[in-house]
């Protein structure tokens, strides 16, 4: 209706013309103004439909991540702490312990401290960021905190009889190098590096390594675990792709099924069933397959993590496969037969690539959920199937070292978006289908 | 008759005045802490006779404590504290309080005194009392095994035992954090427990402990969680598990697991209260603090979970269990036989070194 009222309005224009000779409508508006109304109704309408979403995602997506970003090298403490100290530093040439004006400066601005209400006080901040860097000095700065308002001069001798930490140019060096707005230290420590004496940034001892090696073990698991859910998904997905609409949508439900039962319930279910004295491995024993000392370790290891994640994670693959697949007509594999070629040829040429956009859908959505995974790691994960997130969640909640998570969770999220680039070069991301 | 009626209206009408005026606001207070058995021995002993002298308050339990730090500095930076009352470990604590986002505590000030007038800052166990942390209980980390596991007349008794995999075979669970771990190593290495942290202060003591763990490190299997540890041993998994004596106490006695607690080198920490800095009821908060930390009260959580209390003078009031009705006294972590070889955890050094030995647990664990 609408469609030929639009049309038989638009024969009338080819006709109708103002007193200067622009084209109107019906009704006598110039057709340019009542084509832009349209136009900006039409933004407006669309506006709306968008906003509520775009408005939620900016304010809980994307502005936390900015923050993220910006905790990652934010660095305020030492700056807001030690003004005067860092002024009297600017002379220090990095050598040996500083002279008597920094301590100087260093008394007056812990001093300073004391006088500020409580809530505003900068030296118990101070103490836990440069902890991060020389283990005990929060216990340095706390102790002489307590101390400071009795001290005399010379202060060089009073602060090096109050902490022995003082009396090292390590910590001088970190409140010097560290004492700016912004730092990268949280990302030099991130890829297991560290500063050395002369400031270049050198590999920690190796016994301190442990990021890089958990990035890339990270990746390694998600890796092994989109490849299961493909291995596994693969024929599922076909065979219900193949099945009469009533069929499949029943067994499609037991597909959904791990989608709503908790993900606690799940785990934990995994656990009864792998653990050395579980379901699993009490039967294998009971039909004497193997013996009682000989039980599988299937779970507190990378087995049991690819083995939990993987279950949790293939309703993810199944659906995109499933959906693309129910639209491949099977008369192309019967075309395919009629001219000639064998089954193994006819799916591996005609069928598999057709899937490619759904397999690539549920990899990109699997790998990427399982990059992030934390909790199934942590109960079933043991000490070799740990993962990034698992490191990163204790920073944030056990060690309140904001900054090193804010780092590592950066670098996850710059290392996910460059693989997804990569994905997009090779294969070509408007050809996902996602359902 | 239509005048006495009046009055009688009147009369109730100034009752029900008279009434509101004694009686106040309701008010409800936010109090976070462990969950489970713990969270249920505090309601018993602390949150119910509150509610019952002050019928205003409503307290509602927050089983928030595992990561009270974080969502306190989270509270705090983003100007919206609706917590009241935090239970918390002191090394957090400590945190919490060089941060600012805790109140200080002024001991002898706000808390009361033992009933024979002994002030709090002294009754208290030594040692027990922080900057901004009021303690409740002592609790430990004690190592537990499966009697089943092992012969009858070889059955392991000390921490020793737990790093001798030829006499005592089998896996061990241990928590997955360097803490109780690194103590345990020295001190089965041989190391005295009023020496293990000076010697974990140097290079060469983290090197000796980190030694002594790759000696049973294939035995081990790590847990995250409380409630793994006696499930691991339940489940038959494990012949020896680390765990909270709480917990233990809890398994073996109430849900009758098959277990044994090994006291030697237990590791002995307090747990107790912090208040948030700005939170929303303050003058009640210390109310109840005041009332929730006599000497009464904590004896009193003593008969619902087997965690000393951290007063002098509530140890004599230690009874039974209020429903096992066994005598609790000997499950205490600091009772006579069971404290002759603790480990009284250091905070402050976990505080200062715990950084650099978690990263340095972290790469061995995934060496």
């Amino acid at each position: 209706m609408a469609i030929q009222h639009a049309t038989s309005e638009e024969g009338a224009i080819g006709t109708a013309t103002d007193s200067r000779g622009r084209l109107v409508t019906s009704d006598g508006t110039p057709l340019r103004r009542a084509l832009e109304r349209a136009n900006r109704r039409r933004k407006l309408t669309a506006l709306a439909l968008v906003g509520p979403l775009l408005a939620f995602i900016l304010i809980f997506f994307a502005f936390p991540i900015a923050q993220m970003m910006w905790r990652s090298v934010d660095n305020p403490q030492i700056v807001n702490a030690l003004p005067e100290t860092l002024n009297a530093l600017e002379e220090w040439d990095g050598q040996g312990i500083p002279d008597e004006p920094v301590f100087a400066a260093l008394h007056a601005d812990m001093v300073a401290d004391l006088d500020r209400p409580r809530r505003e006080q900068k030296i118990g901040p101070l103490g836990i960021r440069l902890n991060y860097e020389i283990s005990a000095a929060r216990s340095a700065i706390s102790r002489t905190a307590r101390a400071v308002a009795d001290f005399d001069a010379p202060y060089k001798d009073a602060f090096t009889d109050a902490h022995r930490l003082w009396g090292q140019p390590e910590l001088w060096r970190v409140i010097k190098r560290e004492g700016r707005p912004l730092t990268t230290s949280y990302y030099v420590a991130a890829l297991d590096r560290e500063f050395d004496d002369q400031g270049n940034i050198v590999k920690r001892p190796e016994n301190r390594q442990i990021y890089v090696s958990l990035f890339g073990r990270t990746l390694a698991l998600s890796l092994a675990i989109t490849f299961m859910t493909f291995v596994l998904g693969f024929p599922i997905a076909y065979y219900l792709s193949t099945l009469p609409m009533r069929y499949a949508n029943l067994l499609m439900i037991a597909v959904l099924l791990p989608f709503w039962t908790s993900l606690l319930v799940r785990t934990s279910a995994w656990i009864v069933l792998l653990q050395q004295q579980g379901v699993i491995n009490n039967a294998l024993v009971g039909m004497g397959f193997i013996g009682d000392d000989g039980r599988f370790s299937l779970i507190y290891n990378q087995t049991g993590t690819i083995i939990a994640m993987t279950h949790i994670l293939l309703p993810f693959m199944v659906l995109p496969l499933y959906s693309v697949m129910r639209t491949i007509p099977p008369s192309y594999m019967r075309a395919a037969k009629s001219l000639g070629a064998r089954p193994w040829t006819a799916f591996r040429r005609v069928y598999f690539p057709q899937t490619l956009p759904g397999i690539g859908a549920g990899g990109v959505l699997v790998f990427i959920i399982s990059i992030g995974y934390y909790i199934t790691p942590a109960l079933v994960g043991g000490q070799s199937g740990r993962m990034i997130s698992n490191e990163i969640a204790r920073h944030i909640q056990q060690s309140l070292n904001w900054g090193l998570a804010a780092a590592l969770g950066t670098m996850l999220l710059v290392g996910v978006l460059i693989l997804y680039w990569v994905f997009n070069r090779l294969v070509g991301t408007d050809s996902l289908k996602f359902g | 008759m239509s005048s006495k009626l009046k009055l009688i209206g009147l009369s109730s009408a100034v009752s029900v005045i008279a009434l509101s005026a004694a009686a106040q606001d309701p008010v409800s207070l936010t109090v976070v802490s462990w969950g489970g058995a713990y969270t249920a021995s505090q309601q018993r002993a602390y949150h119910e006779p509150f509610m019952e002298a002050n019928p205003h308050v409503t307290i509602i339990n927050d089983d928030g404590s595992a990561n009270a730090l974080a969502s306190l500095r989270a509270q705090s930076q983003a100007g919206n504290v609706t917590w009241d009352l935090v239970d918390m470990l002191p090394s957090d604590a400590q945190l919490a309080c060089d941060e600012g986002i805790i109140l200080q505590i002024d001991h002898d000030e706000m808390l009361a005194p033992a009933p024979d007038g002994t002030p709090a800052s002294e009754d208290f166990l030594p040692g027990s009392l922080g900057e901004c942390f009021i303690p409740q209980i002592v609790y430990s980390t004690v190592l537990t095994f499966r009697p089943g596991a092992f012969p009858d007349d070889a059955q392991p008794s000390s921490i020793e035992d737990l790093f001798d995999t030829e006499n005592f075979p089998g896996r061990r669970a241990l928590q997955d954090r360097p803490g109780t771990n690194l103590e345990w190593a020295l001190y089965a290495d041989g190391v005295d427990p009023d020496e293990i942290y000076e010697v974990l202060a140097t290079p060469e003591g983290v090197d000796r402990a980190f030694a002594k763990l790759d000696t049973i490190k294939d035995d081990i299997i790590f847990w995250t969680e409380g409630a793994q540890a006696p499930q691991l041993l339940a489940d038959g998994e494990v012949a020896f598990a680390t765990g909270y004596n709480g917990r233990m106490f809890d398994a073996i006695e109430v849900e009758g697991m098959e277990a044994a607690i090994i006291w030697d080198g237990q590791v002995v920490e307090w747990d107790g209260w912090v208040v948030p800095a700005d939170g929303p009821n303050e003058e009640l908060v210390m109310e109840y603090l005041y009332f929730a930390t006599d000497t009464q009260r904590l004896a009193d959580q003593a008969k619902y979970i087997s965690y000393g209390p951290a007063r002098a003078s509530s140890a004599p009031l230690v009874g039974e269990h209020a429903d096992l009705g066994i005598d609790m006294a000997p499950h205490m972590p600091t009772a006579p036989d069971n404290y002759f070889a603790p480990i009284v955890l250091d905070n402050d050094f976990w505080v200062d070194y715990g950084d650099e030995l978690r990263e340095r647990f972290a790469n061995w664990m995934l060496q």
